[in-house]
């Protein structure tokens, strides 16, 4: 076999670069994560932050924290149980591993299967996606944490996390 | 002759209240009006001045982040707030948005959530009810 790698090397990375400036120049198509669309969702689950896509974490880990919101990142989110089951229901079908999520099975890959993150900002491919973010971004008085997506992804609450 | 008057009278007169207390505010702080009574005879009616030192003091006995109520809701009762999480939240003065403090069953559970952050425990229904006065003449 006397494959030239090098220039197919090469060929693919500029073909990969032009799709992904292609795709940035198509309103962010591929970093696109579906938005909320329920609306009691988007009250119970959208008023002391972004109402994250249910995309963003497999169905397991929103059961799992569906199941003790009494103790959620330290305050108390609880709801009425058959409000949480209509939650949890909407959150389970249109998690990262409900089939068709594209960009939700990407952020979610390699996670080992017995474990349920609660949270978005510690999956392995987030934390990857962000290390470039220098330290005193993260500290800056506009962000404050990183559950902050709006702050730096000003499109967020319409699913677009392009920069 | 007076108990045929007396009847439809008496009705009326215990229907007058109910007809002024029309809107869910009001029939809100009639509950922890009475609930206040309840704990404490003196109690002679909320107070805007109370519930204005109550929305703007430094209590510090919740979270280290939010030692006040305006360290989420702001200063300006008429300005948007923010969340820790940086979610803006709409102004709790009545007259900037119109629409609060008409479902009673969110009223008591914010009031359970941001008590707890603020004072770590819930408030009572004289505070309740002086804060929700204070807000309604914003
Ligand atoms: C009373 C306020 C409150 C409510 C209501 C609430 N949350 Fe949270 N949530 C928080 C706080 C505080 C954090 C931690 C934020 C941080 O790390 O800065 C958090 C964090 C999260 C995170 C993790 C963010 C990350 O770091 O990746 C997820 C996911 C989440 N919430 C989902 C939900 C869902 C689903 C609901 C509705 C059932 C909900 N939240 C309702 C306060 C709330
Ligand atoms: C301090 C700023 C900051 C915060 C806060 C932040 N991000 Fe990002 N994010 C970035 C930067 C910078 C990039 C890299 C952008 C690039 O390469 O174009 C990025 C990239 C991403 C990407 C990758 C885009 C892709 O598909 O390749 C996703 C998804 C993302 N962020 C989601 C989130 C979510 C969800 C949150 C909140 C839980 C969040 N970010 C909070 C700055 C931030
Ligand atoms: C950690 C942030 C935070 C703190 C601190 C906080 N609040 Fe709130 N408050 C919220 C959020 C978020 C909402 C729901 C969003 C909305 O109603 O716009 C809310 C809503 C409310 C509501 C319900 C409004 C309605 O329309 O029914 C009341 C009542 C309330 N807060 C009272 C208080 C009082 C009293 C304090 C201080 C003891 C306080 N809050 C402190 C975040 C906070």
């Amino acid at each position: 076999m006397n494959i030239p790698v090098r220039p197919l090397v090469l060929a693919a990375m500029v073909l990969a670069f032009s799709a992904l400036v292609l795709s940035r120049a198509q309103a962010g198509g591929s970093h696109f994560f579906p938005p909320v669309a329920d609306p009691l969702v988007k009250e119970e689950c959208g008023s002391c932050h972004l109402a994250f896509a249910p995309s963003m974490l497999p169905a397991r880990s929103w059961q799992r924290m569906m199941g003790d919101l009494k103790n959620h990142f330290g305050d108390d989110a609880s709801l009425d149980p058959p409000v949480a089951a209509r939650i949890t229901g909407y959150l389970v079908s249109n998690a990262a591993d409900s089939g068709g999520q594209r960009r939700g099975e990407k952020l979610t890959r390699g996670l080992d299967p017995g474990s349920a993150p609660l949270r978005i900002t510690e999956l392995p491919k987030w934390v990857r996606e962000h290390r470039e973010v220098p330290n005193w971004e993260w500290r800056h008085k506009d962000v404050r944490t990183r559950a902050n997506c709006v702050a730096c992804h000003a499109d967020a609450e319409r699913g677009y996390y392009d920069d | 002759m007076t108990k045929p008057l007396a009847t439809p009278l008496l009705a009326a007169l215990l229907l007058l209240p109910l007809a002024v207390a029309a809107s869910p505010l009001d029939d809100q702080l009639a509950r922890y009006a009475a609930a206040a009574k309840a704990g404490d005879p003196g109690f002679a009616g909320f107070s805007a001045a109370r519930g204005k030192t109550l929305h703007t003091q430094a209590f510090a006995l919740g979270k280290p982040d939010t030692p006040a109520c305006t360290s989420c809701h702001g200063p300006d009762t008429r300005g948007a707030g923010k969340t820790p999480a940086g979610k803006t939240i709409e102004p709790v003065a009545l007259s900037a948005t119109p629409g609060r403090y008409a479902d009673p069953a969110k009223v008591e559970k914010w009031f359970k959530r941001n008590c707890n952050e603020v004072l770590g425990r819930e408030c009572t229904p004289r505070e309740k009810g002086d804060w929700l006065t204070f807000m309604a003449g914003q």
